[in-house]
This record gives C-alpha cells, structure tokens and sequence, in this order.
C-alpha cells in the first residue's frame, strides 16, 4: 500500500535522516521524496510503500507522530488514495 | 503521482480550513423488533441495534487515522419509532427512547437519531402516543433525537399537527431546558436518508441496513473564494464548484471505505456545507465574503441561492449517489457567523425564513423568548411547512422556546450545538388561524401524473 508522509516544521540537523532510519528498521520502502524550505519552514514530502512494514498503520502513525513531537515537527502519514481521490478524477 | 502542491493543499484544509467528514450515519431498520408488549420491543431494539453498529465507531476511526481526516460524529438512524411501537399496547413511548438512549451509549455513538412519526396526511394511534411522549423522552435521554413530519408537497399540510407540536416544543422546553428542543426537528417533506442529526431517520424504503455520509467544509468555500475578491459572480459560482467537488470526492473515499469494512451497502453522500461554532467553519462568512457587510442584510438570500446551487452541481459529479438534505445549513447557534449576525441585529427572524426557501433546510437552531405562545410557534411551523410544500423541497424547524429568556439574551448548549442568541419574534398573535385545524390542501403541481 502507497502512503504519503509529510513533515513540517522548523529547519534542524538530522530530520530526514531520523525519518528515513526509523522508516527502514520498519522494513518501509521509500520511493520519491521532496524537501523543501517553504516561507520558512522545513517541509518534506515522500511516497512510501508500506507493504511490508512490521506495525500496524496506526502504530506507524503514532510512532511517527510522537517522533516528531519529540522535535516540535508536525509528522504524519495518509493513504495516498485521500490525495487522489481529491485530485484525480 | 500527486503533486506537492496538491498534497499540502489538502492537508492545510485538514489543519486550517477545519474540512472533514461531519458524520458517518449507519441506518438500520427497526421492523422487525415490533412486539405488543413494550419490554419485548425495547429489547429487540436494544439488541438490534447494538448488534449492528457493534463495530461503527472503531471502524470509523480507524479510517479517520490511516486517511488522516477527522470524522467528527459516528450516528446512528432507526426506522420512525411510532411504525416499530404501533402494535404495542402501552401508551407512553418513553421506555422505547430509553432504550435507544441505552443503545446508542453501548454502541458509543454520540446521537440516535428516528424517535419520529410521519403524520402529513393524518395520525396513527400509534403516532398520537409518540408525539405525547417526545416532551419526557427528550427529557430523559441524553443521546435519542426526535422528528416529525407535518407536511408533504403530495399531501399538504396536516394543521392539527402544526398546532400540536407548538405544544410539544414548548412542553419540551419546560422539561429540559431548552436543550431537548435542539433534539426535535418538525418537518415537511422529510428526506429518509439524511445523515445529520437532529432530523435523521431510516425511512421505510430503505435497505435492513446502510451507511450514509455527510461531508461538510464551510472553511474551505470561505478559503477559496477569499481568493477570488471583487470577481463577478460567475467566477464565484465556479470557484465553489471546485471546492465542493474536491470535498465530495473524499466523502465518497470514505463512505466507500466504511461500506466496504463494516459489510453494509453505502447508501448516499449527503453534500452539505455544516457549519459548527469554531471561527473559521461558519457558512455566514462565506455569505460575507460575497461582499455582504452582515449576514441578513439584504442580498444574502441571492447569496445563499448562489452557494446553495453552485454545492450541488459541484458535489454531484463526485459521488455515485447523492442524498439527504444536501445544500448549506443555516443554524443560527452552530454558526459563529450567523450568532455574530444575530447579535448585531442584522439578521432577523423574518430573514431567516426567506434564506430557507433557497438553503437546503429551514430554521434552525433558533431560540425565541422563553414566552412564546404555542400558537405563534405552530404558525411559525405552517409558514415554514407552505415554503417547502409549494417549492418541493425539504423544511424544518428546530426552534428553542428559551425558557426565562427574552429577546437579547442569550441560551449556551455548548458543544457542536453552540449558542444561540434569543431572537424576537411577531408579537401579534396567530391563535386563531391555528385554532382552526384541518388540513392545508395540497398544491395544483402536487398533481404530477
């Protein structure tokens, strides 16, 4: 299953490599990604395939979350069909 | 694949512009739990519905965390209560509330919706019991809404019923405070699959079981158009249908998710704009930014016509089967534009009636002084039952008799209910016009076939 996980929040060292190493010990694949600062703010995009990742959804979303909160970033992941449906017809 | 900008477009309406799904109602047929002893039929009500909806709440969560898109409400809508409890020999209906009270709690669902009757042409024993309990069975629960249904397009305006729930209302709001009012919708041309509480009800064509969905984003409209300052009209219009086909799309994603996981057919999407009492959500600001100093002031009926019209034709391509109410709600407390307007005295009674024949329902959410006659209530119920009875389309009122209020003061529910200020109403009375019963008969255009 595709999902989209975005992280904003105040530009520091280390947060793509603090997400990408937590995604990996998840056995989470990550096939695009996109960084930016955007009026000030780190904001990255990446499409992952969590076909074979060893949590549930929503223990990777908590687990994702309190990370992020542990550096003041806002971290979260969706199904990418929520953008799609949006989107795309 | 999706764009970043697309991406964070959606998520700013996520965190920002408060979009989200407003409720995921599962409808569930009650037909078969009638029984002539009122224990037996409170049980199979019981077991009925806290068999179907057993998993509803968790299976609505768990979409709301893997899409990332607040559901706010999980609801739940039964077959007109006074059908179910017709063949029961007792007299007082309020056992059978307590029991869906009782159900709705276990389910953990925060309102169950269908303690109604449908009376347009005339009542049933059964109908003339239901109608006599609301009062207590409003009092008595925390989670059970009620409604019913006083006129038809087809069949006209039954007046005795009008002039019967001028009673009801005003015998409620001595009971519970006001706040069992916000739970009793009177209808004309009730619809059988709205998703949205007070008003919800399986109606009788309706499938054993089914899960409808109403979508909401007032945030967003308002968002969007405060890009398009100063553009003409048709700009406006387009601008609207954009967004509420955006919106709509992903309440057809997750009506479609919740079918499929819960193993019930999905029934519509009801393409409403609910506003709430955060800043922000409020359809009143959307009239606003048309260019309208205050809501209620002269215009916002043209105003409304345009988004109520422009939701429609964008919602309806985004979903498969479209339902309910569908168009923008007017509630005066659950709108921190429409309380605001209210406050200022910009919007009166008397508007509020002309925006419902042009919004998706009718008046809503609107206290009046604590004072009022019944009989002014029961016209204000027959006036707003000839609006949506001439225009085919669906009315109601929800109006709160504040009890010890008058007009400026203020009725808090808290919550989604929020809080209205009390609006004047006429102070000529109607007493005799309702004192004559009967029924109003039925439009020429009635006559279709």
């Amino acid at each position: 299953m595709h999902a989209i996980v975005t992280v904003i929040g105040r530009d520091q060292v280390g947060i793509i490599a603090d997400v990408c190493t937590r995604l990996s010990s998840h056995n989470i694949n990550v096939l695009d990604i996109s960084q930016t600062i955007l009026q000030g703010y780190f904001t990255m995009i990446m499409l992952v395939d969590t076909a074979g990742c060893d949590l549930s959804f929503d223990e990777l979303s908590r687990e994702l979350h309190e990370a992020g909160a542990a550096r003041q970033l806002s971290i979260r992941i969706q199904r990418e069909d929520i953008f799609n449906s949006m989107h795309r017809i | 694949m999706i764009n970043n900008r697309e991406i964070l477009q959606t998520i700013e309406m996520i965190d920002q512009q408060h979009l989200d799904i407003r409720t995921i109602t599962m409808g569930i047929s009650l037909l078969s739990c009638s029984h002539p002893e009122m224990k037996e039929c409170c049980s199979r009500i019981y077991d009925k519905v806290t068999r179907q909806a057993e998993h509803l709440v968790e299976t609505g969560e768990a979409i709301e965390r893997e899409f990332g898109i607040p559901i706010v409400n999980k609801r739940i809508a039964v077959t007109p209560i006074s059908l179910v409890a017709e063949s029961c020999s007792a007299s007082d209906y309020v056992p059978l509330a307590e029991a869906m009270d009782r159900a709705a709690s276990a389910c953990g669902v925060n309102f169950i919706g269908g303690f109604s009757a449908l009376v347009h042409k005339g009542f049933t024993n059964g109908d003339r019991k239901l109608i006599a309990s609301i009062p207590e069975a409003l009092a008595r629960t925390e989670r059970v809404c009620s409604s019913v249904n006083i006129a038809t397009t087809r069949a006209g305006i039954n007046m005795d019923a009008a002039a019967l729930m001028g009673e009801i209302i005003c015998r409620t709001a001595e009971l519970s405070g006001g706040i069992g009012c916000g739970k009793l919708v009177v209808f004309a041309n009730a619809v059988e699959d709205n998703p949205f509480m007070a008003g919800a009800y399986h109606g009788t064509g309706e499938p054993e079981c089914v899960i409808n969905v109403g979508v909401s984003g007032p945030g967003v409209v308002h968002h969007a158009l405060q890009s398009v300052k100063g553009q003409p009209f048709d700009v406006v219009a387009e601008t609207i249908k954009k967004t509420a086909f955006r919106v709509t799309r992903m309440g057809q994603l997750v009506a479609q998710e919740a079918s499929r996981r819960l193993g019930v057919p999905f029934g519509v999407v009801d393409l409403s704009l609910a506003p709430t009492p955060a800043v922000g959500d409020s359809v009143a600001r959307i009239l606003e930014e048309m260019g309208l100093e205050a809501c209620g002031t002269h215009g916002t009926t043209a105003a409304l016509a345009l988004l109520n019209d422009a939701v429609k034709k964008g919602g309806v391509m985004a979903s498969s089967h479209v339902g309910g109410l569908s168009g923008a709600f007017i509630p005066v407390s659950e709108d921190e534009g429409m309380i605001a307007a209210a406050r200022l005295g910009s919007l009166s009674l008397d508007k509020l009636e002309a925006m419902t024949c042009v919004c998706s329902v009718g008046l809503d959410m609107i206290a009046v002084p604590g004072d009022t006659p019944p009989e002014t209530i029961a016209a204000i119920i027959a006036d707003e039952a000839a609006i949506g009875m001439v225009n085919g389309k669906t009315t109601a009122v929800r109006i709160i008799p504040a009890p010890g209020k008058t007009v400026g003061d203020v009725l808090e529910f808290g919550g989604l209910l929020g809080s209205a200020p009390v609006i004047a109403v006429h102070p000529f009375s109607s007493r005799e016009f309702i004192a004559r019963g009967g029924r109003i008969p039925a439009p020429l255009h009635s006559l279709k076939n």
